[in-house]
């Protein structure tokens, strides 16, 4: 469903993402692992077109359609959901407004709100987070399960979570997975992490690895815990061998 | 700056309409003597307020322009006329209205407002006042709410003991101007102990081009009284300019509050020069709710004179400068009691090649012991072409207060309006959430209506970007 071909993705003069050829596939769950700088959060933030993020060269297909052109929004209304590493604060927006405007206004407000209390029930949201400026002063688990909530509500085919475990607690983490399982139904998931917690929970389909941005590896969640067990150097000492 | 097809107004402002003008009375283009002594004529006032006028008239020539604001350089006062009298009577049912200004002010939507929440309305057109309208039991219970010219006639010893006394014609050019040419506004008194718990609202509206409007506002309240008194202000869009130079004088007496709300919108070509102050006695709380979106110029500083001891004094300031527009406001805090307190939280927003400056004066008097001070302003600015501006003046002269000073100056971040169109929300719906976000802690403490009012403006100036 998403098509990267010889993909090149450079910031400024830098080249970051080298030459990536990869194609996710509809329904399936993926983790991207690498070390840091690897390009992991460059790839996601190129995949939903940060406009600082540019294609040097390559393309980027999404169900067929070249997404490299597109503006966020448009690639969004395609059906692309990207959760950030450090979700921003937004002060004096709540997610609500935020949903309904994403929406374009199209659900009515009420079902809308309780369609938010219903979703932020499962995931443990308290109800005072949901109507205070988002992410302001919420911890990190709160922030990303704000963040699969309006996931939930925007109901995207792809689902891209960057860094999903990075300043989470175990019991957030937990529900995040749990959460994540049961809404897997046709969607498809891109799990960047940096550790392998979250795949104690979630079990991969497919584990890409990153290094110096280029896609080293791919395999089965196997990987991930080779991976945990010995390091990237020694996995990829045995690439080279 | 000036080019009219990149000026979004021209396309959004939907108030810019105009009506033929069909008047009764038309001074002749431009200020002199006898214009001040035809205005005090038809209005058959008495001998002593024509002598103020008259006085004020001769500080308004002698007083230069403000050599510091914004530029009003553009400024011909030859060029304006100073009085026009829309009808001859003023009426208390929307349906005597004369055809056009019964239809503008249906337009502006003023009827379904008073229905629906206001205690009390008066609408001006040009110079005076056309409608009024006061809740039955608040007359009754001593409530006045009349246009400023009744009330000269009918209490003048009210107004002579508080007229021009907290700012006098020599105060600055534009208030010795209003001095002279004085017409309209709103006189309010509020007995003694009565909280009146509905809004009274008051309508500007300009219709004739070159013109002056110069209404005059005088607000009393008795202690331990409430009031919340709403303004709103619109005119048609013309290539020549407009003035519009109030004059504002609020008197809180002792435990009694005052709540002023602004929603300020006039067309791209007004000059708006408004000079508002109050007083507050002991405990006394005065709460200025200044919101400025229209306008070409606005300079305005809504001040509160702490008095009393105890007393409180707030500004809540919203400041939207578009392409052409120069939006220089603040506020002004004297404090001469002890244990006074006050607090300015100024917002401002600029684009398209918008200025925005905050002005601000805090001033603390020797013996204000343990007074405090409380000042925030912060201004987003949206791209490169735009600015923003701060001058924040403090007079601190005694040693035992608390004085708490914030301001940031921030551009729209990329990075949030990444996040947010991220998740499938267009460009300029981001760039409205973010300004509307940035404005909420002063939007919320407006009533309903006019927050969802005001969000709407801000939206429309955001919208008007595109394309």
């Amino acid at each position: 469903m998403l098509v990267l071909k010889n993909l090149r993705v450079k910031v400024g003069k830098m080249t970051i993402i080298k030459d990536i050829n990869f194609n996710f596939e509809k329904g399936k769950m993926y983790a991207i692992m690498g070390p840091n700088g690897s390009g992991k959060s460059t790839l996601a933030f190129a995949i939903a077109g940060h406009p600082a993020y540019k294609l040097e060269s390559g393309s980027m297909r999404f169900e067929g359609r070249n997404i490299s052109e597109l503006s966020p929004d448009k690639r969004a209304k395609l059906g692309m959901f990207l959760s950030f590493q450090t979700p921003l604060a937004l002060s004096g927006i709540n997610v609500f407004q935020l949903l309904r405007i994403a929406l374009a206004n199209k659900k009515d407000p009420l079902a809308l709100k309780k369609k938010i209390e219903t979703i932020a029930k499962k995931l443990g949201i308290k109800s005072q987070l949901a109507e205070r400026s988002l992410n302001e002063g919420a911890s990190g688990g709160e922030k990303k399960k704000l963040e699969m909530l309006q996931a939930a509500i925007l109901d995207p085919k792809l689902l891209i979570f960057d860094e999903i475990d990075t300043g989470v607690d175990v019991d957030a983490l937990r529900t995040i997975a749990k959460f994540m399982n049961e809404n897997k139904d046709g969607k498809t998931y891109i799990l960047i992490t940096h550790y392998n917690r979250i795949l104690h929970y979630i079990r991969p389909d497919k584990v890409l690895i990153l290094m110096n941005g280029r896609l080293m590896k791919v395999g089965s969640a196997k990987l991930a815990e080779e991976i945990e067990k010995s390091g990237y150097e020694k996995i990829m000492s045995n690439v080279k061998s | 700056m000036q080019d009219p097809t990149v000026s979004n107004l021209d396309f959004e402002y939907r108030y810019g309409f105009s009506m033929p003008q069909k008047y009764t009375f038309k001074s002749k283009k431009g200020l002199d003597q006898d214009v001040v002594k035809s205005i005090s004529d038809i209005k058959r006032e008495p001998a002593w307020m024509r002598d103020f006028r008259l006085n004020s008239y001769r500080i308004f020539k002698q007083k230069p322009m403000p050599s510091w604001g914004a530029d009003l350089t553009d400024i011909n006062f030859d060029d304006i006329y100073y009085y026009i009298k829309p009808t001859d009577k003023q009426v208390n049912s929307w349906g005597d209205l004369p055809k056009e200004i019964k239809e503008t002010y249906d337009r502006i939507g003023v009827p379904e407002a008073e229905k629906k929440f206001l205690a009390g309305v008066s609408a001006q057109y040009e110079s005076e006042v056309v409608y009024e309208s006061i809740n039955r039991e608040l007359k009754k219970i001593g409530v006045i709410f009349c246009d400023m010219d009744t009330g000269l006639r009918k209490y003048p010893d009210i107004v002579k003991k508080y007229f021009g006394k907290l700012i006098p014609p020599h105060d600055n050019k534009f208030a010795a101007l209003n001095s002279a040419v004085w017409s309209g506004g709103s006189f309010v008194y509020v007995p003694k102990g009565v909280k009146v718990k509905l809004p009274l609202q008051a309508y500007f509206r300009i219709n004739a081009e070159r013109f002056g409007q110069f209404e005059r506002t005088l607000i009393i309240a008795e202690e331990g009284s409430y009031i919340h008194y709403i303004e709103g202000c619109t005119a048609p869009i013309y290539t020549t300019n407009s003035i519009h130079a109030a004059v504002v004088e609020i008197f809180v007496h002792k435990n009694a509050r005052v709540r002023y709300t602004t929603v300020q919108n006039w067309s791209n070509n007004v000059y708006n020069l408004v000079t508002k102050r109050a007083r507050a006695d002991e405990n006394a709380v005065m709460e200025w709710v200044d919101c400025n979106i229209g306008s070409k110029v606005t300079m305005k500083y809504p001040s509160v004179y702490l008095f009393g001891e105890g007393a409180k004094g707030e500004v809540l300031s919203i400041a939207f400068a578009g392409n052409g527009q120069h939006q220089d406001a603040g506020a002004k805090m004297l404090h001469f009691a002890p244990n006074t307190s006050s607090r300015i939280i100024s917002k401002s927003i600029s684009k398209n090649g918008g200025r925005t400056s905050y002005r601000g004066l805090v001033q603390v008097m020797p013996g204000a012991k343990k007074s405090s001070v409380f000042v925030s302003c912060d201004a987003l600015i949206l791209d490169e072409q735009s600015r923003s501006d701060t001058y924040p003046y403090m007079k601190i002269k005694e040693n035992d207060v608390t004085v708490q000073h914030e301001a940031t100056v921030e551009k729209i971040g990329e990075e949030k309006l990444f996040y947010l169109t991220s998740k499938g929300i267009s460009r300029s719906d981001a760039e409205g959430l973010l300004v509307n976000g940035f404005i909420e802690p002063v939007v919320k403490e407006i009533p309903l209506e006019y927050s969802i009012e005001l969000n709407r403006l801000i939206n429309l100036e955001m919208s008007g970007s595109v394309g």
